[in-house]
């Protein structure tokens, strides 16, 4: 097979698959052993559970961080922990959660799913994708060495200045969070590419535009977002760390410089960040709920469609987080409006479940109760971010814990629900194994009660005039009992967590072995082995509609997807690329083997960062020509690519 | 694409030949660099968002020089916009197989880069301002700086494709990492007109003076 | 009972949210409960309850479009959503707009942890600075000039006004108006640091000839020392407090810190943070870092005879 290698044309065969076919694809697809296939690899199963496990690796921390404020908070006047112990762990707990837990869980899932969902053997840039997981790792080990050596962020998420500059904050925190950040921009839009050109390029043929799982919409609508944000919080903390080590003035009002750019630059990229963290998740629900209602979803151009408005207004509304800083009228009510209407493509999504719910056969199952429920999560944190849209009434709730509540009702209403769901729904396909319904079911009642304990207070507390952000607060402000039923619920939430990881570790072990479609489920992934072999699909499947997998039951003309017959596509590491809009072959795409430069290329780039944190250039220069080098050798066009002839003398 | 339905009714997507690898401009790569060009065009969009928002909220006076000199950068700004026409040259070349016309483009858009940094580098010298003097000055030397080393860049981009193309690696079929090299190019002198008009020709027009 | 709470308004710049504030409330807690319901009974048609196996078990079924639905949600929601967005453009100009004619006029720039309030007046002899303790009089509109003075602080007083920032490089104009005498609890709303927690102050409204009265007082120096012990007193905190703070009438004259000039007329001292007293003005000033941690107030450790004195010319000043 090796002489059809140099072959620029070809048409691909069609057959069924088979024992020596599957044999040769395992030849041709599977990671290296040892450390160069730990280091090498490309498998974006691989690179998605290792985001995954990180991912909840960093929830778990942040979670402790929030538990101890919780201790701190409990009571009036407490001293568990100073201001300065206090603030970093604020800090760095939205840092955590925000940053390095909720984004990253996304990338994960899609990462691992995308290519399964599409019907193809991996993503668009294989290297690339194991470039974005090292650089989130070393950007997350970054950050916390800068929190566990007590210099972690102390300014809150969203880092205000002046507080932030150098005047008032000397220490290194604030140039670890700066730095750190300008890190972990790079693998988010590393994977923004990627995602980008996977949803448009890597799809099975026949899988049109209109027939991709919502999941995909939500995903590609947040990296096209995140394309184009992420350069605005990346330009303004390296701005700040400019302003902080060489003397510049951009944020400094002493020297014209202007405290607003930086919250117009944060807050561009931070409301589109906020839609990029929910969007995904809420496609997990639209593709997951159906599944469970045993019909599809209510909806789905709408729902599609609405997904993409959503992020599209909310480019439109950044300036609701800064409602108190003095703006002109006439901006305020433009914004005020806009953050109004964009109530409306959110709530597509929610009345599009229902209606899948009521006119569909619900079988309550572990990952069906955090979809479902997740919904009146939703709405409880839609209508209280409904309410600080209002301007005059926004003057009142802001800064207090009312908008604590509202936030956490959104994240861990529309991020986290769904990502357990997730885990529970998809946990199978990825190991072979069930999670223990039992278990997952005191999973999720002590999710579900502790969270609404720990946080529907908060919206009374808020309402009471508790400002954020306190380290503590006097007695006799009518907040004591609140806040000891909200320190109580936040424990009994974090049980719950707990519960999840104990779930996981003894379904690994010990868990009920799931078929390839456990579920009954329609999409593409579940026509493969669980777990699914490296190469994904031995022959590239067809599909003809949005639920290939049911096809037989519910397809009106008789015509139904393949996913036993199709293109070979043996010849080497090869899947099928195909046209953005209707998904008809177009090339066939040669897949790069197994390499360490995405490794080397994430040491360089740390050894760059270290340098400029502790303001050594030799360090600096020498993590940016490690860089070079990698990136030249990565580049470096090769024939099995098909990206250069021979060479010639 | 036609169907040829096999039983039980199934579709089965077949096509007639298709190209291994990318063709010409058509591949992965070529989507790859779009979006490297959207990121960082965002990028250059939020620099000068900052420096009219400054400009616009500073008090009068703001800008250090209200008649930026030209005499060198105009003439450097052509000799960058001349250097994207020589490097299209270098494509054309690949593209009719003719080695030496790219060994010439690809050879002579890197002079020209290298030339225009070289002037910028004498015009930041002779700047009668300098990085922490104001936020007009902080702006200007860091909006330039970061172009500059998107020259920087597309400058090793740009060596990079003549040593390949020396090496033979190109043909009219396998050539995408031309088209994205000259692409980056290309990006880097559209750039460099928005950070132009906006340093060196609105303040002739009244903005920040 | 609930001194920052702002369910309830006593002013004409409060009152004017609080109609749309409940109204929104309301609106947010009806849709809660009826999404909740709809959600409840949905689930509770469940056909079965188990594991993949249940699930399974019961046929794929293509079921009715459904879109309608989505329809119906929309058009219902979008009622409520147009209320509040005209609404909110009607209250919105009800609250905005410097008041063209104020009855007083405040300059209050806030620092790290304190705020100080300048009472502006047409004579330049007639303006006077205090902290953290502002008096208005009744029934007038007080238009508040706010300046940043180091990081970025926010001007809250829940039951008379919402928030506003205040940005260095900036003044931004907000206002109050208390319709009845009594005092309103006000704190700093935007994260500023270390103390952020203890960075409240207050807003004593009073009948108009009251504020005169409280105004022409604090429009006074400080008295002469009578006795031995004061007049030690006056020297020390000339002195040392001096670097810092001033007292009107002597030699301590610096505007870093609050103005003690009338420190014994207000309610608290530390940014609300303590009563005021001779007890907590020792143990405030002995060692300030332990009440309120990273403050810019070092501790003075006096000698007991020298803390006595000092005392002594501070009760003084009333």
């Amino acid at each position: 097979m090796r002489e059809m290698r140099g072959v620029d044309f070809r048409t691909p065969t069609i057959g069924a698959d088979s024992v020596e076919h599957r044999a040769r694809l395992l030849d041709l697809w599977e990671t290296a052993p040892g450390l160069k296939g730990l280091l090498g690899t490309t498998d974006h199963k691989v690179i998605g559970i290792r985001y995954i496990v990180t991912a909840f690796v960093f929830l778990a921390c942040g979670g402790i961080e929030a538990l101890i404020m919780r201790l701190q908070l409990a009571g009036p006047n407490h001293t568990l922990l100073t201001p300065q112990q206090y603030d970093q762990l604020f800090s760095t707990h939205g840092m955590t959660m925000i940053f390095l837990y909720a984004s990253p869980i996304l990338s994960g899932f899609s990462n691992y799913l995308w290519p399964l969902l599409l019907g193809s053997r991996d993503m668009a840039f294989p290297r690339l994708n194991a470039f974005s997981y090292w650089i989130y790792l070393a950007s997350g080990i970054f950050l916390y060495v800068g929190f566990l050596s007590g210099n972690g962020p102390n300014d809150g998420w969203f880092n205000y200045v002046p507080y932030a500059s150098r005047d008032y904050n000397p220490g290194l925190n604030e140039d670890f969070y700066s730095l750190g950040m300008v890190f972990l921009g790079i693998s988010v839009t590393a994977g923004a590419a990627n995602f980008i050109v996977t949803a448009f390029r890597t799809r099975a043929p026949g899988m049109s535009i209109d027939r991709i799982p919502i999941l995909v919409w939500g995903t590609l609508t947040a990296s096209a977002a995140n394309l184009v944000v992420i350069p605005a919080v990346s330009l303004a903390f390296f701005l700040l760390w400019m302003d902080r080590q060489f003397g510049t003035h951009f944020y400094d009002s002493a020297n014209n410089g202007q405290p607003l750019l930086w919250q117009h630059l944060f807050w561009i990229f931070g409301h589109p960040w906020v839609y990029a963290i929910v969007l995904p998740a809420m496609g997990m629900v639209s593709d997951g709920l159906p599944v469970f209602c045993r019909r599809p979803l209510v909806g789905y151009s709408l729902v599609a469609l609405s997904t993409v408005a959503t992020m599209i207004l909310g480019f439109g509304v950044w300036v609701h987080h800064m409602f108190a800083t003095g703006l002109p009228g006439l901006g305020l009510s433009f914004f005020s409006a806009a953050s109004i209407v964009i109530v409306v493509p959110s709530a597509v999504a929610v009345f599009a479940w229902l209606a899948t719910l009521w006119l569909g056969r619900p079988v309550i199952t572990t990952a069906f109760l955090f979809f479902a429920s997740m919904i009146l999560l939703f709405v409880i944190g839609g209508v209280s971010g409904f309410m600080t849209a209002s301007v005059p009434v926004d003057w009142q709730l802001t800064d207090t814990y009312f908008v604590v509540a509202h936030l956490h009702y959104v994240l861990i209403g529309i991020n986290v629900f769904p990502v357990v769901g997730a885990t529970y729904f998809w946990f199978p396909k990825m190991t072979g194994k069930f999670l223990d319904e039992k278990l997952g079911r005191w999973n999720f009642w002590t999710m579900f009660l502790g969270f609404n304990l720990a946080f529907l207070p908060m919206h009374i507390t808020g309402l009471l005039g508790m400002p954020r952000r306190v380290y503590t607060y006097a007695d006799g402000m009518g907040w004591d009992t609140l806040n000891m039923i909200i320190s109580v619920g936040s424990f009994v939430f974090a049980v719950g967590v707990l519960l999840l990881f104990i779930n996981v570790f003894k379904s690994l072990r010990s868990g009920a072995a799931a078929p390839a479609n456990p579920w009954d489920a329609p999409t593409l992934e579940w026509s493969v082995p669980s777990p699914p072999p490296p190469y994904n699909f031995a022959v590239i499947p067809t599909v003809v509609s949005r639920h290939p997998l049911w096809d037989g039951r519910l397809s009106e003309s008789g015509i139904v997807s393949a996913v036993d017959r199709g293109m070979l596509l043996d010849q080497g590491k090869e899947t099928i690329a195909t046209s953005p809009m209707d998904a008809s072959p177009e090339m066939i795409m040669e897949m790069p083997e197994d390499t360490p430069a995405p490794f080397v290329l994430t040491v360089g780039i740390s050894i760059l960062f270290v340098g400029l944190l502790l303001k050594v250039w030799p360090l600096a220069i020498a993590g940016a020509v490690v860089s070079a080098l990698s990136i030249l050798v990565w580049l470096w066009p090769r024939r099995e690519l098909r990206e250069r002839e021979a060479a010639h003398g | 694409m036609a169907e040829v339905v096999a039983p039980p009714a199934q579709a089965v997507a077949v096509s007639g030949d298709l190209p291994v690898g990318p063709v010409g401009r058509r591949g992965n790569g070529y989507w790859g660099v779009g979006t490297l060009v959207a990121t960082e065009g965002a990028l250059f969009a939020y620099l000068l968002f900052a420096y009219y928002y400054i400009g616009a909220t500073a008090p009068a006076g703001w800008v250090s020089e209200t008649h930026p000199p030209l005499e060198l950068a105009l003439p450097n700004t052509i000799l960058l916009l001349l250097s994207s026409v020589v490097a299209w040259i270098g494509e054309t070349g690949v593209l009719r197989r003719n080695r030496a016309r790219a060994l010439i483009g690809f050879g002579g858009a890197f002079l020209m880069g290298l030339g225009f940094a070289i002037v910028q580098g004498l015009e930041w010298h002779a700047k009668p301002f300098v990085l922490g003097d104001s936020s007009y000055a902080s702006l200007y030397f860091v909006t330039t700086g970061f172009h500059m080393a998107h020259v920087l860049i597309g400058l090793a981009v740009l060596a990079a494709l003549f040593g390949w193309t020396l090496l033979d690696y190109f043909s009219p079929r396998r050539q995408l990492a031309v088209s994205a090299g000259v692409i980056y190019w290309h990006f880097v002198d559209i750039v460099w007109l928005c950070v132009f008009t906006t340093y060196y020709v609105t303040p002739y027009l009244g903005f920040g003076t | 009972m609930t001194p920052l709470g702002y369910l309830e308004a006593a002013g004409e710049r409060a009152q004017a949210v609080l109609p749309l504030t409940w109204l929104t409330l309301a609106i947010s807690i009806a849709v809660c409960i009826i999404i909740g319901i709809l959600l409840w009974l949905g689930v509770r048609r469940a056909a079965s309850n188990g594991g993949a196996a249940e699930t399974r078990a019961i046929p794929i079924d293509r079921g009715s479009s459904g879109v309608r639905w989505i329809g119906i949600g929309i058009a219902i929601s979008a009622v409520p959503l147009l209320v509040t967005l005209v609404w909110t453009m009607v209250a919105l100009a009800d609250v905005s707009g410097p008041p063209a004619h104020p009855g007083l006029t405040l300059d209050i720039t806030a620092h790290q942890w304190w705020w100080e309030v300048r009472y502006d007046a047409a004579e330049p002899d007639h303006t006077f600075a205090t902290a953290n303790e502002i008096h208005i009089p009744v029934g007038e509109r007080v238009l508040v000039r706010l300046h940043g003075g180091d990081v970025i602080h926010s001007f809250w007083v829940p039951k008379l006004t919402g928030k506003t920032d205040t940005i260095p490089g900036q003044t931004n104009l907000s206002w109050m108006q208390a319709s009845r005498a009594g005092r309103y609890s006000g704190q700093c709303t935007e994260y500023c640091g270390l103390q952020h927690a203890h960075m409240a102050f207050e807003v004593i409204a009073e009948p108009p000839a009251q504020f005169e009265q409280w105004r022409a007082h604090q429009l006074a120096p400080a008295p002469r020392p009578a006795t031995p012990e004061q007049t030690r007193g006056m020297s020390l905190v000339e002195y040392r407090c001096g670097a810092c703070h001033q007292v009107r009438g002597t030699q301590a004259g610096a505007l870093a810190a609050p103005d003690l000039t009338h420190l014994m007329s207000r309610r608290t001292i530390a940014s609300g943070t303590l009563p005021t007293g001779p007890g907590t003005l020792a143990e405030w000033i002995e060692a300030p870092q332990a009440l309120k941690p990273g403050n810019l107030m070092p501790n003075q450790n006096l000698p007991q005879q020298q803390l006595t004195d000092v005392l002594a010319y501070l009760e003084t000043l009333k």
